[in-house]
């Protein structure tokens, strides 16, 4: 079925965190990215939730990959993710009435974050159910990653605090932009950046084969 | 759309695929939401509790109410629509009523619940359940003591016809309060703080008279459950 | 009930909370297709379409559950109609006019994933909208999609021009761009309230 080079499993999970991660590398799924970054603890959980409905809707895709003819397949991977982010939002309910109210509505937002069509259509429906499961894993723990990242900055420059404890004297007087939407858009800009800077050094160091004068 | 040369599916691969899925996906979902019910009901019992506890301090137990033609019946189930909340003291005497507003805030809807007390006819405490206003500005009137400290004896007398409000309630610059019918607004979150001193103008000018009149059907109750 | 007149709902939905520098919502075709002001244009044109069709679809569909008692449904319901909704509209561009719909490319099915039209299903049922107010919303939130995709493309056009370092070249310089569109709209703020 796959025509790709047989890639050890490890890698398979490895890749999502780093090297294909979802929002630095690829940028998809930006707008949960964004909206519910303004806290660590909120990008935490939706990375969680997100994680939950990647792995669980490859998983089906992939069992069902010879079942679904491909003309309905969008259709059917639509219907798939729906139901587990459905699952998801009462589960959230369920346990923290706070969290789901911070969360709001993007948690049933999860249902369009490309990454998980992205990930069903591109991946989970050529491989078997093992790697597609740790596709899913790997790319949804590094998209939890990037949103943590995101998510501390904002929080520490915006509200003083990590995970709700001050971590600034007093007297700091927070940069509330941070926590607005603008700011969310100049963290990720910058985070780019240096994901950038730091790929655009690794690129030169392998182009140059003799040692640098 | 891509035409590559493969044998067209049968039209009822498609739908076995689709209405397969569909069905299996619809049992999946009613099942965890029969299954997590209980519990978000529960959490949402109890975080309103917790609310009408803190908007009417002195009260012990509570009732829910809902409007039926002129007046209010007691209701046991998740009631749809217009709630009213009756808090009583120990001895089953109504202290007052807790109701949810909302108005239009700075950045979105704002929804508090506010506590009336009848004795005293004034606002008894305010608490906000949902509001979008802007971190660190806005969202004082969240949990500014100062500015929570306006609810906790707001004049809502009625006017000699008992059909509106005697004075309405108006938000003036902070410290400036010379009223018990004044808002102290926040520096800073002015916005914010008009926001809910018309919020509340609105609904208990609206519901403060009615309130009143029907205030019968809030005491009579053969026993109240703490 | 909600009593909001319809004017602060469109001003509301267009610029004070503009669904893409204030949601954060469709910003894959923000980022992706504001390079140029014609396409851009016309993607806000045919995302304005599809939020029309698909608002009032959303409030016979909640209408509906509401009758069943089923709202658990509801997310799948408003997914299902969505991606109808945009076949349709692909189908009807490419028949009308198919040089638009080459130039669209690959973003108008995307529309399906764009999260400020389910976005926008799910804001106007919990703010328990009526119907000609949940309209009033989607014309609001198409207009102020398209105004902000339309004023990243003007400012694209010009950047494409101008000497950028390379490190910041590409998708973050627009993120920054977009932040300080972001804190513009913010001046909007209080308007009509």
């Amino acid at each position: 079925m796959s025509s790709e080079v047989m890639t050890s499993p490890t890698d398979e999970f490895l890749k999502g965190l780093w090297r294909e991660n979802p929002v630095f590398v690829q940028v998809l799924g930006m707008c949960p990215v964004l909206a519910v970054t303004n806290s660590a603890i909120n990008a935490l959980a939706m990375g969680l939730a997100s994680t939950f409905v990647l792995v669980m809707a490859n998983a089906a895709v992939s069992t069902l990959r010879n079942f679904i003819p491909k003309q309905v397949r969008i259709a059917s991977y639509i219907l798939i993710i729906a139901t587990f982010v459905t699952i998801v939002e009462y589960v959230i309910q369920a346990m923290s009435l706070e969290l789901h109210k911070a969360l709001g509505a993007f948690i049933s937002l999860i249902v369009v974050n490309c990454l998980i069509l992205g990930r069903a259509e591109a991946f989970a429906s050529k491989n078997t159910v093992p790697r597609a499961v740790l596709d899913g894993l790997g790319m949804g723990l590094g998209f939890t990653l990037a949103l943590f990242c995101l998510g501390s900055v904002r929080e520490i420059l915006g509200s003083g605090a990590l995970f709700g404890f001050s971590i600034f004297p007093e007297g700091y007087q927070p940069w509330v932009i941070m926590i607005l939407p603008s700011g969310g858009f100049f963290t990720l800009g910058a985070w780019l950046l240096i994901f950038n800077a730091f790929a655009k050094r690794r690129a030169a160091r392998l182009a140059r084969q003799e040692p640098a004068l | 759309m891509d035409v590559r040369a493969q044998p067209q599916p049968s039209a009822f691969a498609m739908y076995r695929a689709l209405v397969g899925i569909g069905v299996v996906c619809g049992l999946l979902i009613v099942a965890v939401y029969e299954g997590t019910k209980p519990m978000i009901d529960a959490n949402k019992a109890q975080a309103l509790e917790r609310a009408i506890f803190r908007v009417l301090p002195k009260a012990k137990a509570s009732r829910t109410f809902v409007p039926s033609g002129d007046g209010f019946v007691s209701t046991k189930g998740p009631a749809q629509g217009e709630r009213i909340y009756a808090g009583y003291d120990e001895s089953g005497a109504l202290i007052g009523l807790a109701l949810e507003a909302a108005g239009m805030g700075y950045a979105d809807t704002i929804h508090v619940l506010y506590g009336y007390d009848f004795e005293a006819q004034t606002i008894a405490g305010l608490v906000v359940l949902q509001s979008k206003e802007t971190p660190g500005l806005g969202d004082k009137i969240e949990k500014d003591p100062a500015f929570l400290k306006n609810f906790e004896a707001l004049n809502v007398q009625l006017d000699g016809q008992e059909q509106g409000l005697a004075h309405e309630i108006v938000a003036v610059k902070s410290g400036a309060k010379t009223k018990d019918y004044e808002v102290d607004g926040i520096t800073g979150a002015t916005i914010s703080s008009k926001a809910i001193a018309a919020l509340l103008q609105a609904s208990a000018s609206r519901w403060v008279p009615r309130l009143r009149a029907r205030r019968l059907d809030f005491e009579a109750q053969a026993e109240v459950q703490p | 009930m909600n009593d909001e007149p319809l004017w602060s709902i469109f001003l509301n939905a267009s610029l004070v909370n503009n669904f893409v520098l204030a949601y954060f919502l469709g910003i894959c075709p923000f980022l992706g297709v504001s390079g140029k002001i014609s396409t851009a244009s016309r993607m806000g044109a045919a995302v304005t379409f599809v939020m029309l069709v698909s608002s009032a679809c959303a409030y016979g569909i909640h209408a509906f559950l509401v009758m069943i008692d089923a709202p658990y449904l509801q997310l799948i319901s408003f997914i299902v109609v969505i991606a109808s909704t945009v076949q349709l509209v692909e189908m009807f561009i490419k028949k009308v006019s198919p040089a638009l719909f080459r130039a669209l490319g690959i973003f108008l099915p995307l529309i399906t994933t764009n999260c400020a039209i389910l976005g926008l299903a799910l804001f106007q049922t919990n703010k328990g909208y009526d119907l000609v107010q949940s309209l009033t919303y989607a014309v609001g939130a198409g207009l102020g999609f398209t105004l902000a995709l339309v004023l990243m493309a003007g400012v694209r056009e010009k950047l494409d021009l101008a000497d950028v370092p390379d490190v910041v070249r590409g998708t973050a310089v627009t993120l920054m761009v977009a932040g300080i569109l972001s804190v513009g709209f913010m001046g909007f703020a209080g308007l009509g309230g």
